[in-house]
């Protein structure tokens, strides 16, 4: 009998990984598909223009932008990563391509990424004292919003800030492992 | 060491990696320069005391290629540009 085929999560289990260390809460996301978006030399205005209509938001550099359904930052000059619901966007490339047409090219993410939002609870606790641990982005005086690739633990990664406490990385997926060990122990260190 | 990034604004030096002689981008036309001038393009380096133009790489950035001007004796760095906008404005990658 056939049984149904059943995709494993970038930590090779069956659902999202979730692990607290004192205030602090890592918790895997599996419910986002990804695409990158990149402008097409001399389209950038045709971009702009089916962008908005598409629910796609463009953000300035080091920026994040929510929208509808498409959830955008900035990661190079012309070119964005656009993150929406995986129920309703799983092939997010293809319902980007027809939307956008010819002005951007269009590269699946989906799988190519792991995901972690950090989140620590309490009054006045935030996330600079692990996050200065880990890289050298001085998440204190960077605004909510605010999105930049940058190094952790040797991996090349993609930082959000969605508040003091709140953030999320991408990683990449094939050092899932690696990188939430990574988190876990500067984690244990702080608290 | 900082690079001041034009787009991104002050990021470490570890984000960057190093090419060299911005020279690199003016590269000539194989069919009809003559094999001197691509050696001469592909071996033949200055190696000034002093400003020094080259490209360095935001690997662990935004992936652009910087045209960064810096004094090798001081490791001061005057000027930072977009290599993108250098080329165009010697009139390549148009």
């Amino acid at each position: 009998m056939a049984e149904i085929l059943q995709a494993m999560t970038a930590l090779g289990a069956h659902g999202p990984a979730r692990v607290a260390v004192g205030p602090l809460s890592i918790t895997e996301r599996v419910d986002l598909a990804l695409a990158s978006v990149a402008e097409r030399r001399g389209r950038g205005a045709d971009l702009v223009g089916a962008a908005s209509p598409a629910g796609l938001p463009l953000p300035g550099p080091a920026r994040y932008q929510a929208g509808t359904p498409f959830g955008t930052f900035w990661v190079a000059p012309g070119m964005w990563f656009a993150e929406a619901p995986f129920a309703s966007h799983e092939w997010i490339a293809d319902q980007l391509r027809a939307a956008l047409g010819d002005a951007a090219s269009i590269t699946e993410q989906t799988d190519a990424w792991v995901i972690f939002d950090l989140v620590v609870v309490g009054e006045g606790v935030g996330l600079a004292s692990l996050l200065e641990r880990l890289c050298n982005v001085d998440f204190p005086a960077a605004p909510d919003g605010f999105a930049t690739r940058t190094v952790m633990d040797h991996l090349g990664i993609y930082l959000i800030r969605q508040g003091a406490g709140a953030a999320r990385i991408y990683g990449p997926r094939s050092s899932a492992q690696s990188l939430l060990h990574a988190l876990e122990a500067a984690a244990r260190a702080v608290w | 060491m900082i690079i001041n990034h034009p787009i991104l604004g002050p990021r470490d030096a570890q984000e960057f990696v190093y090419l060299g002689d911005a020279a690199l981008i003016d590269r000539p036309d194989g069919m009809t320069d003559g094999i001197e001038a691509f050696h001469t393009y592909a071996y033949l380096r200055d190696n000034p005391a002093g400003d020094h133009r080259e490209l360095w790489y935001h690997e662990q950035g935004d992936r652009s290629w910087l045209v960064v001007t810096r004094n090798t004796v001081t490791h001061e760095i005057t000027k930072v540009e977009l290599a993108r906008d250098v080329a165009r404005a010697m009139g390549r990658s148009t």
